[in-house]
């Protein structure tokens, strides 16, 4: 798994790229946490991560649930149909704010 | 890993043993994805199919074998007529059925997720000792449309 953290409009973006599984998630895990840390909106961009498993999600649950607790906006971006599937089996695409690409995420309010 | 193609006699079959490690599991998958690809499922099957695997291998490496170790892991993939049989066997510890529990889902929290996704993607879930007489044996079977 690789990664990249942008700042746009005062908003962290993560980038997480290829495969987030039980090898991966902690570092996932821990990227997020640390962008949450930073107490700017969080945007997750999931457009070229092609797998995810319990571990991958448990990392997005956590962090959502952090920022949630520190009043931060966390949101997925372009979230590719492999991980949403696993999102929807879930139940976690109803609780996840899911935005279609980076510029409705952008112009949103969280 | 061995992979035998189908003839008459014999149903197509994928036998993968390895290290009960986290970094293995990319290989697996990619294993898994590549035998079930060559069967003819459609490929919404083949996902489904292998995250159950995935997520039952963590399940061993992480509660069975209770972390890491070199002990193995043995998966067999059988495709008989329209299901695709699953085995996965350890040397752990035996574990006992109630492993196999989900957890209730409204409860939203990190983790805990892996068994839920198993019992929603396959259609029949079992756990078991295992006949070699150590050890745990999962069983799961996938009907393929």
């Amino acid at each position: 798994m690789d990664h990249q953290i942008k700042e746009e409009q005062g908003n962290h973006i993560v980038l997480l790229q290829g495969e987030v599984d039980l090898e991966s998630s902690p570092k996932a895990r821990q990227i997020m946490l640390d962008a949450v840390g930073r107490g700017k909106k969080i945007l997750v961009d999931l457009a070229s991560v092609t797998y995810m498993d319990s571990s991958g999600i448990a990392s997005l649950v956590e962090a959502f649930q952090r920022a949630k607790k520190k009043e931060i906006g966390f949101a997925l971006v372009s979230v590719n149909p492999a991980v949403l599937r696993v999102l929807h089996l879930a139940r976690l695409d109803q609780v996840f704010i899911i935005h279609d690409n980076l510029e409705s995420a952008l112009n949103a309010d969280l | 890993m061995s992979h035998r193609d189908s003839n008459e006699k014999a149903n197509p079959l994928l036998t993968h043993n390895f290290p009960a490690r986290a970094k293995e599991l990319c290989d697996t998958r990619s294993a898994v994805r590549n035998f079930l690809t060559h069967c003819g499922c459609v490929s919404t099957t083949v996902e489904d199919v292998v995250l159950a695997i995935d997520e039952a291998c963590q399940n061993i490496i992480r509660h069975a074998y209770q972390g890491e170790t070199d002990e193995e892991i043995i998966l067999q993939i059988e495709r008989e007529g329209n299901d695709l049989n699953i085995s996965l066997e350890d040397k752990a510890p035996e574990v006992g059925s109630d492993c196999m529990k989900p957890r209730e889902l409204e409860d939203i929290r990190p983790g805990g997720l892996g068994c839920h996704f198993i019992r929603q993607v396959m259609d029949e879930v079992s756990v078991g000792p295992s006949p070699s007489g150590r050890g745990n044996i999962l069983r799961m079977r996938k009907r393929l449309e």
